[in-house]
């Protein structure tokens, strides 16, 4: 089946709110541009386009139709949209490289959180008939995952400090970038018990490009293609009660379908601190792998994008010969899972 | 390595309703997976992958109900994709589950496609007004019925095309035992008298609001062998922006492009000839000969003439819609499937009373948005 290689990454600075419609558009036009740019190549040159958006952020039915002008969509182009991370449409995207049906695509995701509560709004993602009308809101649900934890002696409050002072220190060009240490992140007070601020991503208004090409293509467009070895997703039951909350079996399953062995960076979507730890281990990795040198979402979180930029950020920073893997979740609790192995020559 | 081939191993659908309050949403999309599973001689335990579509989450108010319906859908272990095309999301479901096939990606994969209207006020979901564009305000009708007048404009088509259409489909629904709308006494002065809702568009040739699901079941090749199946031929999707200057709303060029790629891809040069069931997304009446011209059926301005001629009819020379189309049918988010399902249908020998005799090549078709986002396929009773 023939390889596919990513070839340019940008994103859209992650702010805590824009000034933009929630469509998305002001924040990928200039992106757009820059992810094409880099790889020299215009719209007419891709052919494949797919995005990953939602509407209940956006407020409204059809958000992404809106987006589709800050392509400048004409003569028409051959396109599809998932109602997810666009971590998810660049699985889409790859698949249909991998059909033959194209060489190039372009892959977008937008999120514009600041628009309403965003831990209200993600409370519409639960079972409207049992558990949407109690409204536990996203935070209040992966306070629950890191009490059992932290019960159940799977991480300390210290391990999860420990997360998110290196997030915070990470990345100059992040979000949220502080020099701090654990001990004194331990003193600020509780958000949601056991969570606190710092254990929480932020809200973030956000938006990023990633371009894919085959790879007999891919090294005429770029000095380092980072060739995609493998991508694999796995969802787990909607009932919380009846899930593994501790082990994220769905990302060891797409792990081990991937085979991650061997990889010495990560990029992880883990939007509380807890989180990164049941990933880490739900992955294997050792002390030897560098973890989310982009100071992962817990540093920046743009809704909708920030999987598909865990693997820019990969693809970005990989060294050559290196192996690393990028991961995006979905839904409550690590419901959906997506692992993406990449590799550079 | 070559794109893999892939073909429909089964077909389901539910008894579309205005209201199934009999149902939850994962009771609707289970009635049509379990009937889909059954036709395809399959379990859950056959399924590598499910891909989910529905129109807009605010249709029933619930943010990304593929996930509380991982359960249901027999998804849990398994990937799970959820697609958003607008009105043509039905179709584009089907084709993106087809490229998990042609990909290589997996050898038996579930598309499923849902709308239950009832859940919450469609009107309302589409009415929150969009930046920089001049609000509707007055649901799809409005929205389409100028597209319709410049239509009977342009063609010089009679007044009274529109209401052969709505007949034609609305007695093919009555041979569809899942269709919503089942009317075998309709007649062109039945449709002449109802009611003008948007200038040129009359009551009874508006589609219903239906609560419904469709599921189809696709395979390899070495699946599919043996079995009777549904051969893909060809798929094609294009998009265009809602509006800019010049822009051709009655014949959109995202429709003409789609088309010709698919009638190139599935190796057709007449389609009128070659082509023997048409399954095309109709919610208003006119857009049957609108879209007959914008897919190649008939030259520009002459898509009226087979509707008129009656070649669109069961019998004729293009059967159009036996199903009833959406026109008798309408769960928006799975109004595509079941164009595509029912091609499907057609060329395996199984859509029943509906059956267009001697059925081999056959084309579902779905479009959305303002007529800018389309997805189609043309399948086969033989492999391409």
């Amino acid at each position: 089946m023939t390889d596919v290689a990513i070839v340019s990454f940008a994103q859209a600075p992650n702010v805590r709110a824009t000034h933009g419609t929630t469509n998305g558009v002001e924040m990928l036009v200039p992106i757009l541009r820059t992810a094409l740019d880099q790889v020299g190549l215009s719209k007419k040159d891709i052919g494949f386009w797919c995005s990953g958006s939602s509407d209940y952020l956006a407020g409204r039915a059809f958000s992404f139709i809106s987006a589709v002008d800050a392509i400048g969509a004409f003569p028409p182009i051959h396109e599809s949209h998932v109602e997810a991370d666009a971590a998810w449409a660049l699985f889409e995207a790859w698949v249909k490289i991998r059909t033959g049906e194209a060489d190039t695509a372009l892959v977008y995701g937008f999120g514009k959180s600041s628009a309403g509560q965003l831990r209200r709004v993600m409370a519409m993602q639960l079972d409207p008939y049992t558990v949407g009308p109690l409204w536990p809101d996203a935070v209040s649900i992966a306070g629950l995952q890191a009490r059992l934890g932290l019960d159940a002696g799977l991480w300390t409050e210290r391990d999860m400090a420990e997360v998110a002072a290196r997030s915070r220190g990470a990345n100059p060009d992040a979000q949220i970038h502080e020099q701090v240490s654990a001990d004194e992140l331990l003193t600020r007070p509780y958000f949601a018990n056991p969570l606190r601020k710092h254990d929480c991503a932020p809200v973030t208004d956000g938006a990023s490009v990633v371009v894919l090409a085959r790879t007999d293509r891919a090294k005429d467009l770029c000095d380092r293609p980072a060739r995609i070895t493998s991508i694999q997703h796995r969802v787990e039951s909607a009932h919380l009660t009846t899930r593994d909350l501790l082990s994220s079996p769905s990302t060891v399953a797409a792990a081990k379908a991937a085979n991650t062995d061997g990889v010495t960076l990560a990029e992880l979507h883990a939007p509380f601190s807890h989180q990164e730890i049941l990933l880490r281990q739900a992955l294997g990795l050792g002390d030897e792998v560098r973890i989310n040198p982009s100071g992962g979402a817990l540093a920046g979180n743009p809704m909708f994008a920030a999987g598909l930029s865990r693997i820019g950020e990969a693809a970005t920073r990989i060294g050559a010969g290196e192996r690393a893997v990028a991961h995006a979740t979905s839904g409550p609790a690590l419901q959906q899972n997506l692992v993406c192995v990449l590799e550079a020559d | 390595m070559a794109r893999q081939r892939a073909a429909v191993l089964g077909v389901g659908q539910t008894h579309h309703r205005s209201k199934r309050t009999d149902v939850t949403m994962a009771g609707l999309c289970r009635e049509a997976i379990d009937r889909a599973l059954e036709d395809a001689g399959m379990t859950f335990a056959d399924i590598d992958a499910v891909v989910l579509g529905k129109a807009p989450d605010l249709f029933e108010g619930v943010m990304m109900p593929e996930l509380m319906l991982a359960d249901a859908l027999g998804a849990v272990g398994k990937p799970l994709l959820r697609v958003h095309t607008a009105g043509s999301v039905g179709g584009s479901t089907a084709n993106v589950a087809a490229s998990l096939v042609h990909g290589g990606e997996h050898a038996r994969v579930l598309a499923v496609a849902f709308e239950k209207q009832s859940e919450s006020n469609a009107m309302w979901a589409l009415s929150i007004s969009v930046p920089f564009h001049m609000p509707v305000g007055a649901g799809a009708g409005g929205y389409f019925a100028p597209h319709v007048r410049s239509y009977i404009r342009r063609s010089g088509a009679p007044s009274h095309i529109g209401a052969l259409v709505a007949v034609k489909d609305r007695r093919n629904g009555a041979k569809n035992q899942y269709a919503h709308l089942r009317q075998s006494d309709i007649t062109l002065e039945s449709v002449q008298a109802s009611a003008m809702l948007w200038d040129p568009i009359r009551y009874d040739e508006t589609c219903p609001s239906s609560d419904g699901a469709c599921a189809i079941v696709l395979g390899d090749e070495a699946t599919a062998l043996g079995r009777t199946a549904a051969w893909l031929h060809a798929t094609a999707m294009r998009t265009e922006p809602t509006t800019f200057a010049g822009r051709d709303q009655v014949n959109p060029q995202a429709g003409r492009d789609a088309a010709a790629a698919l009638w190139r891809d599935a190796g057709i040069t007449d389609p009128l000839s070659q082509v023997d069931v048409a399954e095309i997304y109709v919610p208003f009446s006119w857009f049957e000969p609108m879209w007959l011209e914008n897919l190649g059926f008939a030259e520009e301005g002459q898509g009226w003439k087979l509707t008129e001629a009656g070649e669109t009819e069961m019998g004729g020379r293009l059967a159009v819609n036996p199903s009833g189309g959406v026109l008798s049918s309408n769960p928006i988010g799975a109004s595509g499937m079941l164009r595509f399902g029912e091609a499907a249908m057609q060329v395996m020998g199984r859509a029943g009373e509906h059956q267009v005799d001697g059925a081999r090549i056959a084309l579902g078709h779905a479009y959305g948005g303002g007529s800018q986002y389309f997805s189609m396929w043309v399948v086969g009773s033989e492999q391409p």
